[in-house]
């Protein structure tokens, strides 16, 4: 079986960027392993713009980021296999793949990194009663149908979930002549990126009912129509509020989940609130030498800060391959009061970098709390913010200087004045 | 009067715009940013539009592309019927220039994806 210094699963900007910086880092023998026929992952359906800002200072298409990082890979000249579906991988870092050249292949990594990013929630998740017509898509499969594979997808839409990617799609419909009838969030709030709900909802007059949601799909072979209903606070519907959309289409956006059926195999200690395995601040999961980044960790808005990670996941990566890395003992970053998780969920007090970060997301909108962060049980950072929404990721930056030694914790939760 | 809901960051502060003798006063905002963000909008609200495509003889079938700049607000619909009526030949790389002037603005359509031929 032939070995590789390290096996990044996924080509997409995770993938990408992990394997550069590794590369960079000094480790020669790089292999990407991509299901899909092209790198790039993801982005190839995101065709509209606002990416890039923080990495390259303009506002960029999804194609046009993931080609920069692929051009990069190719001048790095980073061996990378497409059409190559890995199948399982071991705790003795054997990937088992499928490709139409190599067939069913074995290779084994001195280190791994997890990059296989996030899939849609499916309607089967929603419990939505009614038949099941032609016309309920998930927001991506729309995307993808419409921008890579050029098909009108339908001329009468509505759209459950005010996810970025259903925001997205609402406004692309509208642009190829659907009309989008309304959007409905059984939150009372958007989990969208506010640019989004503004860019893509008020610039069409698209009205987002909050509180509300699908309570009966119509149709046989066709969708013809959807019932939606306002919720109570327990987001049960509440009756009398019905009222009926003719449609022939129905967009799902209602979440995101990390793809982690290989990892499950892995035995790692997995985050019930992320879906991602646990990491410390290097990135590492608790096998040692199986890195993960980007969403297949946790899911992120911005692919900004999936690159900025999965390069860290990468340098360490090369780390560990190069065996310039002590693993000490760690303690707990724990979340809460507010706060729903952090990644990392632990940290290596001895050798950690000068600066970690330290990314999370709140429970529900608060106004005018205080992010504190707590070391060893004394409050060390309190940092006041205006407005938290769970669709905006936030992060945290401690300093190696300012954290008290012995460490033995740290607890980030958000307090009222 | 309009009512605007600021993008600058998270807070999404509501906006209100009153036109008064000629003159634009902004309500509702919390820092200078929205007060630029509640003029342009008012004023000359631009976008950047962003479609696909027909592409022959390349390894796929949709060209992604953008204008290369924002365009006013109200020629997106414009823009979209000479995206709908566009066709290229590949290969075509990312930043070609697929329309020289959409719409009447003056600003070209570019390709955002690179597609070699088939």
């Amino acid at each position: 079986m032939r070995t590789h210094d390290l096996i990044v699963i996924g080509g997409g900007p995770a993938g990408l960027a992990a394997a550069l910086s590794a590369r960079r880092a000094g480790v020669q023998d790089v292999l990407i392993l991509e299901r899909d026929h092209v790198l790039g992952g993801i982005l190839n359906q995101c065709i509209h713009n606002g990416f890039g800002l923080h990495t390259f200072k303009e506002e960029l298409t999804g194609p046009e980021y993931a080609a920069r990082f692929i051009a990069q890979a190719q001048e790095e000249n980073i061996p990378y296999r497409l059409g190559a579906t890995v199948i399982s991988i071991s705790r003795e870092k054997i990937v088992t793949y499928v490709s139409r050249e190599d067939g069913l292949a074995q290779v084994r990594a001195k280190a791994l990194i997890l990059a296989m990013g996030c899939r849609e929630r499916p309607r089967g998740a929603l419990n939505i009663p009614g038949s099941r017509p032609a016309g309920i898509f998930s927001a991506g499969t729309a995307q993808h149908l419409m921008n890579i594979e050029g098909y009108g997808v339908g001329k009468e839409v509505v759209i459950l979930g005010s996810g970025d990617i259903g925001l997205i799609m609402a406004r692309r419909m509208t642009l190829e002549g659907a009309k989008v009838k309304v959007v409905a969030e059984l939150m009372p709030y958007s989990g969208g990126l506010k640019r989004n709900i503004v860019q893509c909802l008020d610039d069409f007059g698209i009205p987002l009912k909050l509180s509300h949601t699908v309570v009966e799909i119509h149709g046989r072979e066709r969708l013809t129509g959807v019932t939606l209903a306002q919720v109570d606070e327990n987001r049960r519907p509440i009756a009398g509020t019905e009222e009926c959309y003719a449609c022939d289409t129905l967009l799902l956006s209602v979440g995101l989940l990390p793809e982690n059926e290989l990892t499950r195999a892995l035995n790692v200690k997995m985050s019930r609130v992320t879906g991602g395995p646990e990491v410390d601040d290097r990135l590492q999961t608790d096998c040692e030498g199986v890195f993960a980044c980007g969403n297949v960790l946790h899911v992120h808005d911005l692919v900004d800060y999936v690159s900025e990670e999965a390069a860290l996941a990468g340098k360490n990566a090369a780390a560990c391959v190069l065996s310039q890395q002590t693993v000490g003992r760690t303690v707990p970053v724990t979340a809460d009061g507010g706060v729903r998780y952090t990644v990392p969920q632990r940290l290596d007090p001895d050798n950690m970098a000068d600066s970690v970060t330290v990314r999370f997301r709140v429970a529900d909108v608060y106004r005018d709390r205080f992010v504190c962060v707590y070391c060893n049980g004394e409050r060390i950072r309190r940092i006041k913010k205006r407005v938290l929404a769970p669709g905006e990721m936030e992060q945290v930056i401690l300093k190696k200087s300012e954290l008290a030694q012995p460490l033995e914790s740290i607890r980030i939760c958000l307090e009222v004045e | 009067m309009r009512e605007l809901t600021c993008i600058g960051c998270p807070l999404g502060c509501p906006l209100r715009v009153f036109e008064e003798a000629g003159q634009l006063r902004v309500e509702g905002n919390t820092c200078p940013r929205g007060e630029a963000y509640a003029r342009n909008e008012v004023l000359c609200p631009k976008r950047t539009v962003t479609s696909t495509v027909a592409i022959h003889g390349g390894t796929v079938n949709r060209l992604s592309v953008r204008t290369q700049t924002d365009i006013p607000k109200e020629k997106i619909f414009a823009c979209m019927e000479q995206i709908k009526a566009a066709s290229v030949d590949a290969p075509v790389k990312i930043g070609d220039v697929i329309l020289p002037d959409v719409a009447g603005t003056g600003v070209p359509l570019i390709a955002t994806k690179n597609v070699p031929k088939a």
